[in-house]
Parts: C-alpha cells; sequence; structure tokens
C-alpha cells in the first residue's frame, strides 16, 4: 500500500446483496480497500465479480448494505454532492441534442459556473484530449473513439481528483484503444489525478496501472491485489518487456485461482 | 404477475377517483336547474335531499354514474335482443359493419404492403399518398360516401363498412410496409447466400418479421373501424347502431341514453382491441416469440 | 434486335391502340339542335384522332428503342399527357358518349404514364437536386394520372354529377366560393381546432409531467391512457353541444378530450425514454429535479412529444369536423360537408373535403418542419 499519503478511497467490509426475483445476489462481499492519492487502480475479472459495482458504490450510484465506505473522508452521497469525482460509463452517453462544447459544459451548466469560466474550462479540457477544432460538431458526427474523448473531457471539465472509469475504451477497436490509452497515460501524468478504472483486458490493466485489483465472482470479492513494479513513463512498447508479461502472468494466475473459468 | 399487480391497483384507485370526481361534478353541474326547479315548486329542500335529486334528474347535464350504470343495464340485459333500444341489437349493427369493413381494410392493407415492398415504382408513387393521406381527415367523406351510396340504392351495412375499410387500410398498410422492410440486412443477405428466391424469402423471412408489426397496426385499424362505423351512421337519418343512439339522444336530449352508448361503444372497442391484442399474443407465442 | 428494349406497358399500350383504331369512332356523334337544326351529326375528335393514336404509337415505340433512360422518361411524359389532354379535350361536349376506343386509348396513356414512372424509379442520379426533384416528380405524376383518369372516366361515361363530380367542376367550385369556404375555415379551423389543439395537448403534457413525479400515478396513467385512444371518443360530441352550445367553444372542447391523450400517453413515455446511463450521469453531477428534466428528460422525450403533435393535428380535425355533424351556427366546414350532401351538392362537398386535406397536410406539414428543426439530432431525422 502506498500508505502516507491520505486516503481517497477507504472501503473496510464493504458488502452489497441485490434482491432479485431468483433470490438474494451477493454482488460484493468483504471488500477491503484503500485508494491513496494519485494512484491509478485497476478493477479487473469476469463478469459478474462486482467490478462495476464496486465503482457504482465509490460514485454512490448503488448504496452498500453493509461494511463502510469513504471517498475523500466523505461518505459517496456527500462526495457526490460536492461533484468530488467525474465518472466515465461503457459508452459515450453523450447528449446527441448538443454540441460537443456543450455536452462538455453540461456538468459546469449544472454546477452554475459563469459563462466566461465555462468557456474556459471547455477550451482547456478539449486540448487536453485533443478535441480542439471539434466544438461545434454534433457527437453522432464524430468517431467512436473521439466521442468517448469527449466524454472523458466532460468528466474532467470541472476539475474533480478523481477519475472513475468503467470499461471506458470497451466498444473501441484495439488500434484505438492503444492510442487512448497512451492518451489517458499521459494526461493522468499530466494532471495528478486518481483513477479508478474497470477492465477486462489483461493488458490494458498491466499498461496503465499502478496497482491491479483483481476480482472473482459468486461472491463479488476482491481475490488479489498486484503493485506494479513498472516505471512511470511507460511507452506503448513495454508491453513487450519480461518485467511487464511478468505482472500479466501474475493478474492471470490471480484470475485463475479465483475460479473465474471454471463456470 | 407481479407487474399486472403493479398496474391494477394504481389504475382501479384512478378509475375510481374519476367516479368520486364525476359525482363531485353531476351535482355542480345538475344544481342550477334543480335550483330552478325547487324555487318554482317553492321547495328549500335540506342538503342531503337536494343532492339526491341532482343525481336522479330525468335529463340531467351530466348523469350521475350510477343513472349510466342502470340505463346501460336496463338496455343491454333487460331488454329482447332484438328491441331497438336494446344496446346489444345497436351494438350489433355497428360491430357487424366495423368487422366487415375491418377484414376488408386488412386484407387490402396487406395487398398494398406487399405490393409496395416488392414494386419499386409502387413504393416511389404510392407510398408518399398513403402517408400523406395520414395527415387528411378521412372522416370528412363518411356522409358523403352514405349518402351517394344510398341515391345508388346501396344502403346499410355496405356503405358503412366502406368508411371501416377506408379508415382501417392505412394503418395495416403502413404498418406492414413497416414489417416487411424490418429484416435486417445481415438476415437478408444470409437467405441471398442460400441463394432463396423471392418468394422463399418473402415467406420464411420477411412474413414472420412482420407479424408483430401486423397486430400492432390492426389493434389501431379496428379502432378506427369503429369509429368510422360510429361516425357512419350519423348521417343515415338513424335508423341503428351505436351512432344512431347518439344523434337520437342528442335530438331528444335524453343525455343518459347518450352516456350508456357511449360506454357501449367503449365496451365494444376495448373488446376488439382486446380480442386483436389476445390474437396477436396467441400467434406470437406460436411462433416462439418469447414473453415480454 | 439490339436496338429494342420491349417493356411490356409498351407492347399492349400499342396493342390497346390498335384494338382501338380496329373498334372505331372514340365517341358517339351527336346531333347538336341549335346549331345545325337539319340534325347533320357532329363527330367529335374529326380534327384531332389521328394526333391521338399517333402520338400513343410513336411515344410507345421510341420509349422501347436504346435510347437513355431520361430521354426515353421525357418523351413517355410528352405521349402519355399530350394523349390524356386530347382526350379530355375533345370530350368535351359529348359527355356520357365515348365508346370503348376512349377507354382503350386512356388505358394505353395511362400505361405509358405508368411507364414513365417506371422509368423514373429506376433512375438513381447522382445530384442531390435530382434526387430530391425526382422524390417529389415520381408521386406528382401518380398523383396527376388519378385526377387525369378520374375526369376522363367520370366525364367519358358520363357518371351522373352527384355521384361522383369530375376534378374540373371541383376545382371550378373551389374557385367560385373562396369566400363561404374561407369563412368555414375560420370557423371550423382558426376557432375550434387551434384552440382545442393548444389546449388539450398543453393540459396533456403537464399533467404528464406532474403524473412522472408520482410513479403510482404514472403506472395508472399510463394503461388507461393507453385504453381511451383506442376508444371511440368523438362520440363525446353531443354532449359537449348540450354543455357548450352550437358555436366553436363545443368543437374546441371535443378536441380538447380528443388531443389530451395522446399527448398524455406519449410524454408519459417520453419522459421515461431517456437511457439509464445518462440519468446515471446526471446523478454523479447530484443535479436537482428540474435540472435533470430540462437538461436531460425533455429534450430526450421531443420525439415522443412530436409524435403526440402530429397523431393530434389529424385528430384535432376530425374531432372539430365530426363534432359539427351534431350542431352548428350556419357555417363551419362539418356543417357545410352535412348540409351540402343533404342538398346534393356534391362538387361543393368535394371543395370543402380538399380543403379539409389541404388545411391537414399543411398543418401536419407545419408541426413536421418544427419537429425536423428541434429533433434535429434524432436518427430517424438526421438519418432521412
Amino acid at each position: 500500500m502506498t500508505g502516507t499519503s491520505p486516503a481517497v478511497v477507504a472501503a473496510s467490509r464493504l458488502g452489497l446483496t441485490f434482491q432479485t426475483n431468483d433470490g438474494p445476489v451477493q454482488a460484493l462481499s468483504n471488500v477491503d480497500l484503500t485508494i491513496g492519492k494519485g494512484e491509478f487502480v485497476s478493477f479487473i475479472g469476469p463478469s459478474g465479480c462486482g467490478k462495476t459495482t464496486l465503482l457504482r458504490v465509490i460514485a454512490d450510484l448503488e448504496k452498500p448494505t453493509s461494511g463502510t465506505i469513504s471517498v475523500n473522508g466523505m461518505t459517496p452521497e456527500q462526495a457526490r454532492e460536492k461533484r468530488a469525482y467525474g465518472y466515465v460509463f461503457q459508452a459515450a452517453a453523450l447528449f446527441p441534442w448538443r454540441t460537443i462544447e456543450r455536452n462538455v459544459g453540461l456538468p459546469l451548466e449544472i454546477m452554475g459556473l459563469s459563462k466566461a469560466e465555462q468557456a474556459e474550462r471547455i477550451k482547456r479540457t478539449l486540448d487536453l484530449v485533443n478535441l480542439s477544432g471539434f466544438e461545434k460538431k454534433y457527437p453522432w458526427q464524430l468517431s467512436g473513439g473521439m466521442q468517448q474523448r469527449a466524454s472523458i473531457a466532460r468528466a474532467l471539465a470541472f476539475d474533480a481528483d478523481l477519475l472513475l472509469m468503467d470499461e471506458p475504451f470497451g466498444a473501441l477497436d484495439e488500434i484505438v484503444r492503444d492510442h487512448l490509452n497512451e492518451q489517458l497515460l499521459e494526461l493522468w501524468g499530466r494532471t495528478n489525478k486518481t483513477i479508478c478504472f474497470v477492465t477486462h483486458s489483461i493488458p490494458e490493466a498491466v499498461y496503465l496501472s499502478t496497482r491491479i485489483v483483481v476480482m472473482s465472482p459468486r461472491p463479488g470479492r476482491v481475490s488479489d491485489i498486484i503493485e506494479s513494479t513498472l516505471p512511470k513513463e511507460r511507452p506503448l512498447d513495454i508491453r513487450e518487456t519480461p518485467e511487464f508479461l511478468a505482472i500479466a502472468a501474475r493478474v492471470r494466475d490471480g484470475l485463475r485461482a479465483g475460479h473465474s473459468y471454471d463456470d | 404477475m407481479d407487474s399486472f399487480r403493479d398496474k391494477l391497483i394504481p389504475v382501479t384507485s384512478i378509475l375510481a377517483g374519476v367516479v368520486v370526481l364525476w359525482y363531485v361534478f353531476a351535482v355542480i353541474l345538475n344544481a342550477p336547474f334543480q335550483r330552478d326547479l325547487d324555487r318554482r315548486a317553492n321547495e328549500t329542500p335540506a342538503l342531503s335531499e337536494f343532492i339526491g335529486k341532482t343525481l336522479s334528474q330525468p335529463k340531467p347535464t351530466l348523469p350521475a354514474p350510477h343513472q349510466v350504470a342502470v340505463n346501460f343495464f336496463e338496455n343491454t340485459f333487460l331488454r329482447p335482443i332484438n328491441s331497438n333500444r336494446s344496446l346489444v341489437y345497436n351494438a350489433w349493427v355497428t360491430l357487424s359493419s366495423t368487422l366487415l369493413g375491418f377484414a376488408f381494410g386488412t386484407a387490402l392493407g396487406i395487398i398494398i404492403a406487399v405490393g409496395i415492398v416488392h414494386v419499386a415504382t409502387l413504393d416511389r408513387s404510392l407510398m408518399p399518398w398513403i402517408i400523406a393521406s395520414q395527415t387528411i381527415p378521412i372522416l370528412a367523406v363518411a356522409p358523403m360516401i352514405i349518402v351517394v351510396l344510398a341515391a345508388i340504392g346501396i344502403t346499410g351495412l355496405i356503405p358503412k363498412a366502406m368508411i371501416s375499410t377506408y379508415l382501417s387500410f392505412f394503418p395495416v398498410t403502413v404498418g406492414m410496409v413497416k414489417g416487411l422492410r424490418s429484416p435486417e440486412i445481415m438476415h437478408l443477405d444470409l437467405m441471398h447466400t442460400y441463394n432463396a428466391s423471392g418468394a422463399q424469402t418473402f415467406w420464411k423471412l420477411r412474413v414472420p418479421a412482420s407479424v408483430p408489426f401486423l397486430f400492432t397496426s390492426m389493434k389501431v385499424a379496428v379502432a378506427a373501424s369503429l369509429v368510422g362505423a360510429i361516425v357512419g351512421e350519423l348521417p343515415t337519418g338513424a335508423v341503428a347502431g351505436i351512432g344512431a343512439k347518439l344523434l337520437a339522444g342528442a335530438y331528444y336530449s335524453q343525455s343518459i341514453d347518450i352516456w350508456s352508448a357511449l360506454v357501449a361503444g367503449s365496451v365494444v372497442a376495448a373488446l376488439l382491441v382486446m380480442v386483436v391484442g389476445i390474437a396477436g399474443r396467441i400467434v406470437d407465442r406460436a411462433m416462439g416469440g418469447r414473453p415480454a | 434486335m439490339s436496338w429494342l428494349k420491349p417493356s411490356w406497358q409498351a407492347v399492349l399500350a400499342i396493342v390497346l391502340c390498335v384494338a382501338g383504331l380496329a373498334l372505331g369512332a372514340i365517341a358517339a356523334p351527336k346531333v347538336d339542335p341549335l346549331v345545325q337544326p337539319a340534325g347533320t351529326l357532329i363527330y367529335p375528335y374529326a380534327a384531332t384522332s389521328w394526333l391521338i393514336f399517333g402520338a400513343l404509337l410513336l411515344a410507345a415505340l421510341i420509349s422501347m428503342a436504346r435510347i437513355p433512360s431520361v430521354v426515353e422518361a421525357v418523351v413517355l411524359f410528352i405521349g402519355a399527357h399530350l394523349v390524356a389532354w386530347l382526350l379530355i379535350g375533345g370530350i368535351a361536349g359529348f359527355e356520357g358518349l365515348a365508346r370503348a376506343p376512349y377507354f382503350l386509348l386512356l388505358t394505353a396513356a395511362w400505361l405509358l404514364g405508368w411507364r414513365c414512372v417506371a422509368v423514373l424509379s429506376g433512375l438513381r442520379p447522382m445530384a442531390s437536386w435530382a434526387r430530391s426533384a425526382l422524390r417529389l416528380v415520381i408521386p406528382a405524376i401518380f398523383g396527376a394520372w388519378i385526377l387525369i383518369l378520374w375526369e376522363a372516366v367520370t366525364r367519358g361515361a358520363g357518371i351522373p354529377f352527384i355521384l361522383l363530380p369530375p376534378p374540373s367542376a371541383i376545382g371550378q367550385r373551389i374557385a367560385s366560393s373562396l369566400p363561404v369556404l374561407g369563412a368555414d375555415v375560420r370557423q371550423t379551423i382558426f376557432k375550434a381546432v387551434i384552440f382545442g389543439y393548444i389546449v388539450g395537448s398543453g393540459a396533456g403534457f403537464i399533467t404528464a409531467v406532474l403524473a412522472d413525479r408520482v410513479p403510482f400515478l404514472r403506472r395508472g396513467l399510463l394503461p388507461i391512457g393507453n385504453m381511451v385512444s383506442a376508444l371511440p371518443i368523438i362520440g363525446v360530441a353531443p354532449i359537449m353541444v348540450m354543455w357548450f352550445g352550437f358555436d366553436w367553444q363545443s368543437k374546441a372542447a371535443v378536441v380538447i378530450i380528443m388531443t389530451f391523450f395522446p399527448m398524455l400517453v406519449n410524454t408519459v413515455a417520453g419522459l421515461a425514454a431517456s437511457g439509464h446511463m445518462e440519468r446515471d450521469l446526471m446523478r454523479t453531477y447530484a443535479s436537482g429535479y428540474w435540472q435533470t428534466l430540462l437538461k436531460l428528460r425533455l429534450p430526450a422525450a421531443a420525439p415522443f412529444i412530436f409524435n403526440a403533435l402530429k397523431i393530434n393535428s389529424t385528430l384535432a380535425l376530425i374531432g372539430a369536423i365530426v363534432a359539427e355533424f351534431f350542431g352548428t351556427p350556419v357555417v363551419g366546414m362539418g356543417f357545410r360537408i352535412s348540409t351540402e350532401v343533404g342538398r346534393m351538392n356534391i362538387d361543393m362537398v368535394w371543395a370543402e373535403i380538399a380543403v379539409a386535406a389541404l388545411a391537414g397536410s399543411v398543418f401536419y406539414g407545419v408541426v413536421a418542419l418544427v419537429e425536423r428543426a428541434v429533433t434535429f439530432w434524432h436518427p430517424s431525422v438526421r438519418g432521412g
């Protein structure tokens, strides 16, 4: 654990049980996790392991049924009301009736920022994700990769320290994905944000993260936490180094130990 | 079944609310006339008696629900079915032309839709008119059709059925064109790789894909068909049928009769839509559709 | 025979043309007692019959030659419409005297017209203006032929005026009774329809937004609204006339009731249409109810709301016109239709129907244009 820096997310004995028509389902059970400031933490595991649910609990989109969790030292609800985090969904979820700049400005409008400040922040964040020049375009006029970049810009626009990303690149092809991974790392390096990143791709998790949380299903739980030994500077071809492959092998072992492929 | 209970309680409580409001409005709307009557008779009834009287006028402005219910019950169950005043008889007169028109309209709609889907010329020349004609108040031609056909000696069932046909073929055509075109490119390509003939693609892919669309549009069509039959009964001088009952009620200010004719029309409409819906569900299930 | 590409329409047209030639005169002659008291017969088409046959045969033959499709379409267009014009022009004064060749020639001309539409339908021009022009021209020719056949058959066969007047007579009637038609439109559309449409749609919308806050109401109203839209609501017209009198207020009341439920049902459905992800997004911004409503749910509901507005534009007209069948002051479209039908002035009825059709299309067109402007982002608009 990175220890000394104050915890951005702290969960202890966290549990969440959904009541469904087929009886209760334990989506999360006994999750203990602390995420420090500036970390890049990936959550990986097969479907049904609760990685998205955990992210949604941090975002106060689901309420835990047992245990405790704090975000920036507050309850998730207080953190949400303070707009403490930006959330990126699996799909871009841009509003088709708004231009790119007005989509990025949506959270700023809701928070009641002045027009001038909105314009300034929109420009800055669009620069950050390399979308300058597309301000007046509508989402459907952009490619999938550009749409997802716009949605990242929207999450960055209000300068929250915490970025929650739920398989943001899952629907994109591998070439675009590599490119966006590189850009995301660069962005993280520049802004020093804390990022929680859900994925089901082992290379993606290893390439991006300082820490990889391996999860397994039925009940959804944390089965292993792997610290990355890779340097902070990571060119794309780091993925061919023995160090990278060794970490990937550990993640794969962790997934296998969770019996995730038995059923 | 849960969704059924989820709906049943709100629906029944809203309906109960409507009935209560209805009573309140009946009292309010009928009060002026009743006050007038009492003044002429030099009576000053107690409030409860006054309210009772407002709810039992013979020709009230707004009949109370129980007055309509009693009238509906009497005219439905207590009269001989062949009586001119029986609602069953009148409903049957309207229903028969509705059904005839609906059957013709559906058949016509399907045939036109098949033509539009398969003949490019029809698609590009006829389809715009079909769509445009939906914006036209077609019902306005109803009196003319009735009177003109009567002038050349065609009366009774057929003219009303023609109006119903006219009203019901539009939704079916539009729905079926949409349905026959609903198969995905991938499925059409699949049939293409089998070297399937046009007829095979039609029967094995397009027709099954169009069935849900057909029943959805048939529900709209059957309701339109009933409206057509009712309006078709207005200009004939009111012989029989729900429309004739409405018109007769309007002539003689028999508000209770109008309301119970309206209830009868609504019951027929609800039954028709329900029957089409059930038929659709049965066909859907027979074709292996997932229960929604 | 590589210079020939036969089409069944052209071949059949030639066959009909030849059959027409063999059967003799296009229409029976008639005695004009005023001009020629001696009783000499006047033959119709004396001067034009060879032109008619010639134009038909020529157009049919040229169309089958290997020429560019555009030229073929133009030749067919000119041939078919010239023949139709000559036939209709020639029957003037000889109404009801047409013989078999008249109808054979008419059919032949119609076949050429069909062939023309078929050729045009096969065109795939590159320029977008040409494509949009074709989208208008093809249905226009189809519509024109409905009028041509209607005119030619009613006059050629001498169908009694009170059964089906020819379009030309209806057109004359419209032109000669503009003040009456104008007054009817003012009474029915500018008073009853517009007022009822705005109040009914507005009330439906507001009810839906209010009901949306209470899940209990929403669950109950949706099935009720769906069922009510299948009911013959038009039947409340006599009640409204009893309540609000003969003038436009009672018609507006019918329109309000008819337009209320489609708007209610569609708005409720539309407010539920925004995606889970988008709503979660608004939640992560700690967005309030009204902000979410204004910025997400109402824009997402716009296609549904416009759907209701379009349905209502037709319903409002129907409601107002049919309600007038139950009693009006002596003005209004429904009043005019029902009284002129009674007087057997069928051409006036058709004139009123034509005006109603025009009004309906314009009303719908305006709503559709606003829809295109507001929901430009929706796949159904930007795709087409």
